[in-house]
């Protein structure tokens, strides 16, 4: 049934892809809240906890479109991939299980606190619940990531006679190094997300001359957090995970960068199309050497290229997996320029009278989610035509009764739904901006 | 190995019900016990800090299921297709109508939601409740483990069975009048004067029909399951959990008036119903209507037991962590909700 397992995949990626937009945020800007918890509780300026409690609201919102798109990815499995989970329930089911029983009952638990406890609580707990919201998100990006790990990199299973994975040591899951690269890795793209959308609206409101108190202190905040995050983002993060997909995943790393022959010496390709039926890339634009130094840091190492492989594991959209990878590079590029010219005119006092660079990083802000979700495609596509690396394809995976018909009614549905949710969702934090951090007084002063 | 996980997966998916059922029931009962938009504001505080908490269960539970019966797992999963993602749909309408209605406080937006509210909560007590009975009954299992079945076909009770037909239908009536009374004994226990007199009011209209659904449902599922009545018969001490719940049935109408208490018998019933379905399809987890030779069960459907060993010591350490938040968030929140009123930013 090719038709219904094309419907499968679109069925999941849509959803994923909708879904990353949220905890995106919220795991980024749980980190932000912490920082402006802390100076609140080490200086004692209600301006701090102003700022939270605006930053609280906008998470809150991240938080309840990120719960309720997340529900239909875990039930995905079973549902649409039922041959896949029938396999791999028996290892992935554990990092899955542990998200929901370590991290969403702690999550949730301490954003109801976090949210509707500010006086009940005190200072000190109202910050200790804001570090717990952060652990929360965190640990459960590494149990999502972990999870992701193993289907791109299995390790610490057993195969069973009846075709079942089963787990065999359970620190070997939880620690494969795949996930040690990739955790930091994503971790420091979901900063960078709540970087840009808290300079960007700091940025606005300077621009526009309202809250610019407060303006001045997401751009300043935003703009110090990021401009670490995107430089690890490169090095030694990306650098790190690239080793991985060199090592073990070599085909999807010659299609990430469209080398169709193998070379000593290869060249890095910054622009060019993938001509995938005449295996070439039109208009390239490389850095010779490139490749194969970034690789192996030897510039005329071998890199080996798709021909080396034999068809049938070449990922099935090789342009796609070409093209998010530089979009993701090309984009993380601009990113540390944008926070190191930014973080340079910070430093120097002049960055609030900069008025271009406060267009630019408040212009930036759809681009750090492009990045993202590029990533992610990088990734995933990357991994075909395999749903588990090198032991379990993706044809072999879907849920053998349900017809294209099913998946593509509940497809159509989740994407009328999703439009309305997104809708909502920008008419709802696009209100708060207007609100703005100053209509935050203390909850002891507020009214019904 | 397959027991123990069954009885853990049964207690958290009854964590689930008994948690959430009262976020799911006070979204059916906010519409018929509220005279003005400040009481509807309260039921919504009544649920506002702990609904969350409350479906991460159904979370918890569903990773929990995956890993210990992963053939369960695919096989419900992919047969129940339409109907499961329905409630995905539901859930989602459920959880923004919540989260999304106090952002702005005019006439109409809040109206949108509470129908929004509403509608989702109605819609998902009837759809666990035939979803269960669905469970109870068996599904047409081919030797692969694997079934599909259409959302309706004839509404007769055996043969070419839907998802929905008389019997699941039944269930689903039954799930919806359970959780909207202990929806409505929740919203008494929270709240005062009126609004906690029309909640009782409203919980002691429904418990007559309640008590008359629970028996036709019993009686419906004993005579279309075999199963259910021989492991009674097998293992008398089970006999324990119907009585549980008859006991919770008769605490929720005799203490109405304890606000505690009646609310306490009616997750007393809850559990005990729940127990009583889990014991009488014990050690099938997804029985078979056509040959009993090919249902799921706690044996055939389980991972591999290396990884429910290791699954166990993690589980317990994140149980107990679970149950601390829980006492500490119920701990906060404790007490009437309007007292809280003046003083909390929601």
């Amino acid at each position: 049934m090719p038709s219904a397992l094309v419907v499968d995949r679109l069925h999941f990626a849509f959803t994923v892809t909708f879904h990353y937009i949220f905890p995106q945020i919220t795991m980024g800007l749980a980190l932000l809240i912490l920082i402006l918890k802390t100076m609140a509780l080490r200086t004692g300026k209600e301006t701090y906890d102003r700022a939270a409690r605006f930053w609280a609201k906008i998470f809150g919102i991240n938080f309840a479109v990120g719960v309720v798109t997340g529900i239909p990815m875990e039930f995905q499995f079973g549902t649409n991939w039922s041959e896949f989970s029938k396999a791999a329930g028996g290892v992935i089911g554990q990092t899955l299980a542990m998200e929901g029983v370590f991290s969403f009952f702690l999550e949730s638990s301490f954003l109801g606190l976090f949210l509707f406890g500010e006086k009940r609580l005190g200072r000190v707990g109202h910050w200790f619940s804001a570090l717990m919201i952060f652990l929360g998100s965190w640990l459960s990006g590494y149990f999502i990531v972990a999870t992701d790990a193993w289907m791109q990199h299995p390790v610490a299973y057993s195969l069973a006679s009846n075709g079942m994975y089963g787990l065999r040591s359970f620190w070997g899951l939880l620690l494969n190094p795949w996930t040690l690269w990739q955790y930091p890795h994503t971790m420091l793209g979901a900063v960078q997300t709540g970087c840009f959308v808290m300079a960007a609206i700091g940025a606005f409101y300077v621009l526009s001359k309202r809250h610019e108190e407060y303006g001045r202190m997401f751009v300043a905040l935003g703009v110090v957090v990021g401009v670490f995050a995107s430089i690890l983002q490169l090095y030694p993060t990306g650098d790190g995970q690239g080793a991985m997909i060199a090592r073990h995943q070599p085909v999807t790393l010659a299609a990430m960068e469209g080398l169709f022959h193998s070379e000593y010496g290869a060249p890095l390709a910054i622009l060019g199309q993938p001509d995938v039926a005449n295996q070439r890339l039109d208009n390239p634009l490389v850095i010779p050497r490139g490749l194969s130094f970034l690789t192996y840091r030897a510039w005329t190492a071998e890199v080996k290229g798709l021909d080396q492989f034999p068809r049938d594991t070449w990922p099935d959209q090789i342009e796609l997996v070409y093209f998010s990878y530089h979009v993701m590079v090309g984009l993380g590029t601009i990113f540390i320029a944008i926070f190191v010219i930014a973080a340079f005119l910070l430093w120097r006092g002049t960055l609030f009278r900069t008025r271009v660079m406060l267009w630019v990083i408040m212009l930036a802000l759809p681009f750090p989610f492009i990045a993202n979700t590029a990533g992610w495609i990088t990734a995933e596509v990357g991994r075909q035509p395999w749903l588990i690396y090198g032991l379990l394809r993706t044809s072999a995976g879907g849920s053998p009764l349900v017809s294209a018909g099913n998946a593509w009614f509940t497809l159509i549905g989740f994407m009328g739904l999703y439009t309305v949710l997104g809708i909502l969702y920008l008419f709802l934090v696009y209100r708060e901006i207007e609100r703005g951090p100053e209509a935050e007084i203390a909850p002891s002063r507020a009214g019904s | 190995m397959g027991t123990l996980w069954f009885c853990l997966v049964a207690l958290m998916l009854t964590a689930y019900v008994v948690l959430d059922g009262f976020d799911l029931g006070a979204g059916v009962v906010h519409l018929f016990i509220t005279q003005n938009e400040d009481e509807r504001r309260i039921v919504f505080r009544t649920i506002g800090p702990v609904w969350d908490g409350n479906e991460v269960w159904l979370i918890a539970a569903g990773g929990t299921l995956y890993f210990a019966f992963p053939v369960l797992y695919a096989s419900s999963f992919s047969g129940f297709y339409l109907p499961l993602m329905m409630v995905l749909w539901l859930l989602i309408l459920r959880g923004i109508s919540i989260e999304f209605r106090r952002h702005i406080s005019t006439p109409m937006w809040a109206s949108f939601w509470d129908g929004v509210f509403f509608l989702s909560s109605l819609l998902l007590t009837v759809f666990y409740g035939a979803a269960l009975g669905n469970v109870v009954r068996g599904v047409p299992l081919d030797a692969e483990g694997r079934f599909f079945e259409a959302l309706w076909t004839n509404f007769r009770p055996a043969g070419t069975t839907g998802i929905l037909d008389w019997y699941t239908i039944l269930a689903g009536i039954a799930a919806l009048l359970a959780l909207t009374v202990h929806g409505a004994l929740w919203v008494a226990l929270k709240t005062e004067d009126g609004l906690r007199e029309r909640a009782q009011r409203f919980a002691k209209k429904l418990w007559i029909p309640l008590a008359l659904f629970t028996v036709l449902v019993t009686w419906a599922s004993f005579s279309l399951q075999r199963h259910l009545s021989a492991s009674f018969a097998a293992r008398p001490w089970g006999r324990i959990f119907p009585t549980i719940a008859i006991a919770g049935l008769l605490g929720m109408i005799l203490l109405l008036k304890n606000d505690v208490k009646s609310f306490f018998a009616s997750c007393t019933y809850l559990v005990g119903m729940l127990a009583s379905v889990a014991f009488g399809l014990y050690p099938d987890v997804l029985p078979s209507s056509a040959d009993s030779a090919l249902s799921l069960t706690v044996e055939n459907a389980k991972a591999a037991d290396r990884g429910l060993k290791v699954g166990l010591a993690w589980w317990i350490v994140g149980i107990i962590l679970a149950t601390i938040y829980f006492v500490m968030v119920y701990r906060r929140f404790r007490g009437k909700v309007e007292a809280s009123l003046r003083e909390e930013d929601y």
